[in-house]
């Protein structure tokens, strides 16, 4: 059989880019080394192990000029890459479930103080009980946090996700971290075609990192990390919602810039034949793509299906999200973490949020599914369509299903 | 074959399942398909039952869930029919390929074939001959090749070849006895018609 080319990948190959065959793993510390940041600090726990394992033997085969601080936690990785970035290096780190847990204290200090580190997740299932595979517990966790998070779908998303968040990270008006999530396992662990681009280009895409203040300043002496009391604590947490509120201007701008450069376009979330939706589901990570066959199909049989897929899930695009939506009659929220709340996933609550002050809004239910990697398969996404036609016809809802559990 | 072609492939931990399915997925791209290749995540360990996978397309895949119906079974070990269910959710007009020295009308008794269509090799022999030790995940991959005509021969060997020189640039004996595996199996496999 001859190879042959459809027209994108001409294009892609005119660039430099080259279809790869990778797993999420790979394709992250493949961004990481384009990126080549001063100072990597981490700790190896599976599914994310294999980053930080290949991007060791980058450092030790000389490939990045990266100072590689194995550190003996995720508390000290998250430490060093805090002093790291605040002495004025680019500083990444990559984590998984437990790991993050155990970063908490950090994540916090990593936000307040105003430091771009940018952190892939390769979302695992959090104890008890203990369990390697993937649900986003781990990172829904983290989302008041004062992170940005970004969802992939698949390991091209995760790859173009991580070259993006350097940018996005470091941004003046952003100077926030950035935490960049794949599905453990599913993503992490599954080999498939991967565009890489050019080295050259990434780099110059990314820039060199040249902050305002930093500590090794030894010029312009500051202090980061000071005491506040009742005095000026308020105002400098006040100071941190700021950015937050115009974050995601910054994030579709690097987004255009990164469709000019290497042809993918990214958004705050991509809409999958949402245009005369009637259902719709709203849904993170690699499910999203099996939900496009199963919408495909749907459509095939006449059912106007869409979706939802959430990139940005911190800043969260509530209006976007709620203008996106404000024609469906009935939607689907997917949660693959269980916020224990009584009353559905974190999702949901975003999303309820997001219409709640709306005049005209879609009747909305939650789905918790694929809790430790439990599979959803195109039938059970069917099944919530099916779902969400009986509750238009009758107006009979369950707001909140587990979907997938043996009970 | 359908549009998007699923493969699993049975072994059990160290006969190299998870390798076959990669080096098949890599050869795959290198045709200009989209691909995936992973394996089954459990309490793997040397000998117990393990399986992996392939997604085969024209098309860029975006399905991520389990392979439950795949269209081609691969048995890298026949001493797992009777332990594991290997024809479990194979497609009506599904194939099944095992690695076996016994006769085909033997493994026919043992497999609830329904009209699927059974191929048979002995390549532990082929991998005991060729590389020296019973690694049959090579020898079974020119099996899968003959058998289902997704890829050409040549890519194969080409694109297997490649990848050994990168694993074993010292061990020359080792990439030669893999491509003479492949070569052995794909005239070998019993059952094409």
């Amino acid at each position: 059989m001859s190879k042959v080319l459809d027209e994108p990948t001409k294009v892609a190959e005119k660039r430099g880019a080259v279809k790869t065959a990778l797993t999420g793993n790979e394709a992250v510390a493949h961004a990481m080394r384009q990126i080549n940041p001063d100072v990597v600090a981490a700790y190896p726990i599976t599914p994310q192990t294999e980053i930080v394992q290949i991007y060791s033997s980058y450092v030790a085969d000389g490939l990045v000029d990266t100072e590689y601080v194995a550190v003996e936690s995720e508390h000290s990785a998250m430490s060093a890459s805090i002093g790291a970035s605040a002495a004025g290096a680019r500083a990444m780190t990559a984590t998984s479930s437990q790991g993050l847990a155990l970063m908490w204290e950090m994540l916090y200090i990593a936000a307040g103080l105003r430091l771009p580190i940018v952190m892939p997740v390769t979302n695992r299932a959090l104890s008890a009980p203990i369990n390697i595979h993937c649900d986003h517990s781990d990172t829904m966790g983290a989302r008041d946090a004062g992170w940005i998070h970004l969802f992939s779908e698949n390991s091209q998303e995760a790859y173009d996700n991580t070259i993006q968040a350097i940018r996005i990270a470091e941004h003046p008006d952003v100077l926030l971290p950035v935490m960049v999530t794949m599905d453990g396992f599913i993503i992490s662990h599954a080999m498939e075609v991967v565009e890489v681009e050019d080295d050259k280009r990434v780099g110059e895409f990314v820039g060199t990192y040249r902050p305002e203040r930093y500590l090794l300043d030894v010029d312009h002496p500051i202090t980061m990390g000071g005491l506040d009391f009742t005095d000026y604590y308020f105002e400098h947490r006040r100071s941190l919602a700021e950015p937050i509120f115009t974050a995601n201007k910054r994030v579709l701008e690097v987004a255009a810039e990164f469709e000019r450069e290497f042809g993918r376009r990214y958004g705050l979330f991509e809409e999958y034949r949402m245009d005369d939706a009637e259902y719709a589901t709203i849904i993170l990570g690699s499910t999203a793509g099996t939900a496009k066959v199963a919408i495909d199909d749907l459509r095939q049989a006449g059912v106007k299906a869409g979706m939802i897929k959430v990139r940005v899930f911190r800043p969260f695009p509530y209006e976007e999200i709620a203008d996106a939506i404000s024609e469906c009659r009935t939607v689907a929220v997917l949660d693959r973490s269980d916020g224990l709340s009584a009353r559905g996933g974190p999702v949901f609550g975003e999303v309820r949020n997001a219409i709640c002050d709306r005049a005209k809004k879609p009747i909305t239910v939650n789905y918790v599914y694929g809790l430790g990697g439990r599979d959803i398969n195109v039938e059970m996404i069917t099944s919530v369509y099916r779902d969400l036609q009986e509750i238009a016809a009758t107006g009979k809802r369950a707001l909140v299903s587990y979907l997938g559990v043996r009970e | 074959m359908a549009k998007l072609t699923e493969i699993r492939w049975h072994g059990r931990g160290g006969q190299g399942a998870k390798t076959a399915a990669l080096l098949f997925g890599e050869a795959a791209l290198s045709e200009g398909r989209y691909i995936q290749a992973f394996p089954e995540y459990g309490p793997e360990r040397t000998g117990a039952p393990v399986q992996s996978f392939n997604r085969i397309s024209d098309e860029p895949i975006t399905i991520h869930c389990h392979v439950r119906s795949p269209n081609v079974v691969v048995v890298l070990d026949p001493t797992l029919i009777g332990a594991v269910d290997v024809t479990a959710g194979l497609a009506p007009d599904g194939v099944i390929i095992v690695n076996t020295e016994l006769p085909a009308s033997q493994i026919k008794a043992k497999l609830q074939l329904d009209g699927r269509k059974l191929y048979t090799l002995d390549a532990s022999t082929i991998a005991k001959e060729t590389i020296g030790r019973d690694i049959p995940n090579t020898p079974m991959l020119g099996a899968l090749v003959r058998v289902t005509g997704l890829l050409s021969y040549e890519t194969v060997m080409g694109d297997t070849k490649k990848k050994l020189e990168k694993k074993f640039r010292s061990r020359p004996e080792i990439i030669e006895g893999n491509l003479k595996a492949i070569e052995r199996a794909y005239n070998e496999v019993k059952g094409v018609q």
